[in-house]
């Protein structure tokens, strides 16, 4: 086993057990932290992949803006594992439904996907100036309509906000 | 992959004399912090200590590793050690990626003086930044107090608020250099003259300068936007229950936190290690003496930086909550955006 | 309505583009406190330095002796009547044959003590005296870590005998 197998199997090993950890903790601060190595963990695959681009820009996007908001909705609602509301039953049977229709789509589709085969030369797709050439070459229309959301999200929020201020 | 063990043992001493250099550095700024703020209020400052006070820092240093340690009872215990261990790490991360000296060309190889020149070097400073705010955010949380708790939720929204404008004021930056690489941005800033225009890039992007150096002021908690520690309102701010190394790591932490942004600002816009008729000394002097050269030069750089940082802190008021928010969304992330476009325009009309 | 005519007339006009950007007040600013580096120090470094007290000051009190090392004080308690601290209190006895080596006068004070925390060190008492007995000196009062090592009895306030001094 090389170094490359190594980090592999360790990297796999802690976003899977840190995933885990986000949905079993009772405590939601420790569900965020969770999160936040797990988002590590994701960043190192990328950086085995050779995109240094995309594992930097999710530390920063995800780890560290996201969660940090995310963090400090937790923080100042202070949930803790004894004020937790007791769950309606019904919600629970509902919860466990849909969850496990999402399951059985996911297993259906992967099942009749084909992997394809990796290739061997490393790509260098994740490097910062294939990844923009071909954002804004090959996939600008699905680029620039995201970017017309995230616009239209802020926007939303901003009308909320204001409305809020009015009333 | 073959590990080179020449290449490890070389990378561990020059990470080992970073880490001690901005140990050290980290240290004597809190000495040249009092005797600043002394000068400027016409006092001494500190001088009972060794020649000039200059042993007042490992007093100081002394002092908090004997104190007592106090865990509050009601504290969540893990998180509560993590908070200034986060802090201290995400200090100390940045240092990687900046540029010290130019490479020494020897007759066995090449001695790099960055510990990494990945190609992607400012958003890994800004990757580490980011992060940075975990350890007041844990600290002040897992300290249950609340005024703990109000000071790291205003640390986590001003880091957040800050970095929007520091990246657009970086932006606009990146477009004239092309590369994300520190070592290249230092490079194409060789010498200080030429082509008839200034290399430095200081001179190329004055108010992304200006921008960018607010949010570093932002985003070291530093007066005059030293809002998560206002004495006045959360008297102490998320270190209130901390004692002992605990609270030394996270003022230490500080400290480097202000050395390392002084670097990194040094090379963004100031020329990291080159300085004027470079070339000449260059070829005047043996490489390894160059170099030596060279890194002086950006530690006088440094050094100025920091006490520009410490001359300010004791200029201005701290603003206020709602100033700090107004300055940093509806001034400083419009005029980055303008100067965004104004950079871009000139880069593809003027330029070319 | 006035009252003074010391008030400030504050301007209240808003804020032009000048002082909005902010940055020329900071120079501004600068240039003070950056001035202020090399202005003199108004630090005394005290104790190798000290600073002379004032002709008038009123430091720990001494109760004093004649030439011949006798102590002037006749307990007549006018000190601590005059003292606006209540801070003095004393008891009197009758000098017996013998003596005269030791006390001026026909009565003398057994107990002298003076509490030095309640002390204004005023100096009423020292106005008080009619014998001259009670002075106060340039001494700062010591620090001390109980509250009784405050009240200085009549040994802590005698100044030395001047005989026995040069005996020694």
């Amino acid at each position: 086993m090389g170094v490359y197998e190594i980090s592999f199997w360790f990297l796999t090993v802690m976003a899977l057990s840190c995933a885990l950890g986000v949905i079993l903790s009772r405590n939601p601060v420790n569900s965020v932290l969770f999160l936040i190595a797990t988002f590590f963990a994701i960043s190192g695959h990328y950086i085995l992949l050779n995109a240094q681009f995309l594992a930097i820009v999710n530390i920063i996007v995800y780890a560290g803006a996201i969660m940090v908001l995310f963090l400090f909705v937790i923080m100042l609602m202070n949930l803790n594992a004894d004020t937790e509301p007791q769950k309606n039953r019904l919600v629970q049977i509902a919860g466990a439904i849909s969850g496990g229709t999402l399951l059985l789509v996911i297993l259906a589709a992967l099942r009749t996907s084909t992997i394809s085969s990796l290739d061997q030369t490393a790509t260098d797709i994740g490097l910062i100036k294939n990844l923009g050439k071909t954002l804004f070459t090959q996939f600008v229309l699905p680029f620039e309509i995201s970017s017309v959301l995230f616009l239209s999200a802020m926007i939303g929020a901003v009308v909320i906000g204001k409305k809020e201020q009015t009333v | 992959m073959q590990l080179d063990i020449a290449f490890i043992i070389e990378k561990v001493l020059l990470i080992s004399v970073i880490l001690l250099g901005s140990l050290g550095i980290a240290m004597y700024a809190t000495w040249a912090e009092r005797k600043v703020a002394a000068v400027m209020q016409d006092r001494r400052g500190p001088n009972r200590a060794g020649f000039m006070g200059l042993l007042q820092p490992l007093a100081d240093g002394l002092k908090l590793f004997f104190k007592e340690e106090i865990i509050p009872d009601r504290s969540t215990r893990f998180l509560f050690i993590l908070g200034p261990a986060l802090a201290m790490l995400t200090a100390v991360m940045t240092s990687a990626v900046v540029p010290w000296g130019p490479d020494i060309v020897t007759d066995n190889g090449v001695i790099s003086l960055q510990v990494a020149d990945i190609n992607i070097g400012i958003l890994f400073i800004f990757g580490v930044v980011s992060l940075g705010v975990y350890g007041v955010m844990l600290g002040g949380w897992a300290s249950n107090n609340k005024f703990s708790l109000l000071s790291s939720i205003r640390a986590a929204s001003q880091a957040i608020s800050y970095e929007l404008a520091m990246g657009l004021s970086l932006v606009a930056m990146l477009m004239m250099t092309g590369s994300l690489s520190l070592r290249e941005i230092v490079e194409q800033q060789h010498g200080f003259w030429d082509n008839g225009y200034f290399t430095w890039n200081f001179f190329k992007q004055p108010l992304g300068f200006i921008i960018f150096l607010t949010c570093a002021f932002a985003e070291l908690n530093r007066a005059p936007f030293d809002l998560p520690e206002c004495e006045s309102e959360l008297n102490m701010g998320y270190h209130q229950e901390y004692s002992s190394m605990k609270l030394g790591f996270y003022l230490f932490a500080e400290y480097i936190n202000l050395f390392i942004s002084s670097a990194v600002i040094a090379t963004l816009f100031f020329g990291g290690y080159n300085f004027p008729f470079m070339d000449e000394v260059a070829a005047g002097v043996s490489p390894i003496l160059f170099a030596i050269i060279c890194v002086m030069a950006l530690l006088t750089k440094v050094i100025c930086i920091i006490l520009f940082f410490m001359f300010i802190r004791w200029t201005l008021p701290r603003f206020r909550y709602d100033q700090l928010m107004r300055l940093g969304w509806k001034s400083l992330i419009p005029l980055a955006l303008v100067n965004m476009v104004i950079t871009g325009a000139v880069i593809l009309w003027v330029i070319k | 309505m006035k009252l003074t005519n010391r008030a400030a007339n504050i301007n209240r006009d808003p804020m032009t583009f000048g002082e909005k950007i902010y940055i020329p007040a900071i120079a501004k600013g600068l240039s003070i406190t950056v001035g202020h580096i090399f202005k003199k120090k108004a630090t005394v470094q005290y104790p190798e330095e000290k600073r002379p007290f004032s002709p008038v000051f009123r430091g720990l009190h001494v109760l004093n002796r004649d030439e011949e090392g006798r102590e002037r004080c006749t307990a007549c308690g006018l000190c601590a009547l005059a003292c606006p601290a209540e801070a003095i209190t004393m008891e009197a006895a009758e000098r017996k044959p013998g003596e005269e080596k030791m006390y001026r006068e026909e009565k003398y004070a057994a107990k002298y003590e003076i509490n030095m925390l309640r002390c204004i060190f005023c100096g009423l008492c020292e106005e008080a005296c009619p014998k001259d007995a009670v002075y106060l000196s340039e001494t700062v009062m010591p620090t001390n870590y109980t509250r009784a090592s405050f009240i200085y009895k009549k040994d802590d306030l005698l100044i030395p005998h001047p005989h026995k001094q040069e005996s020694k």
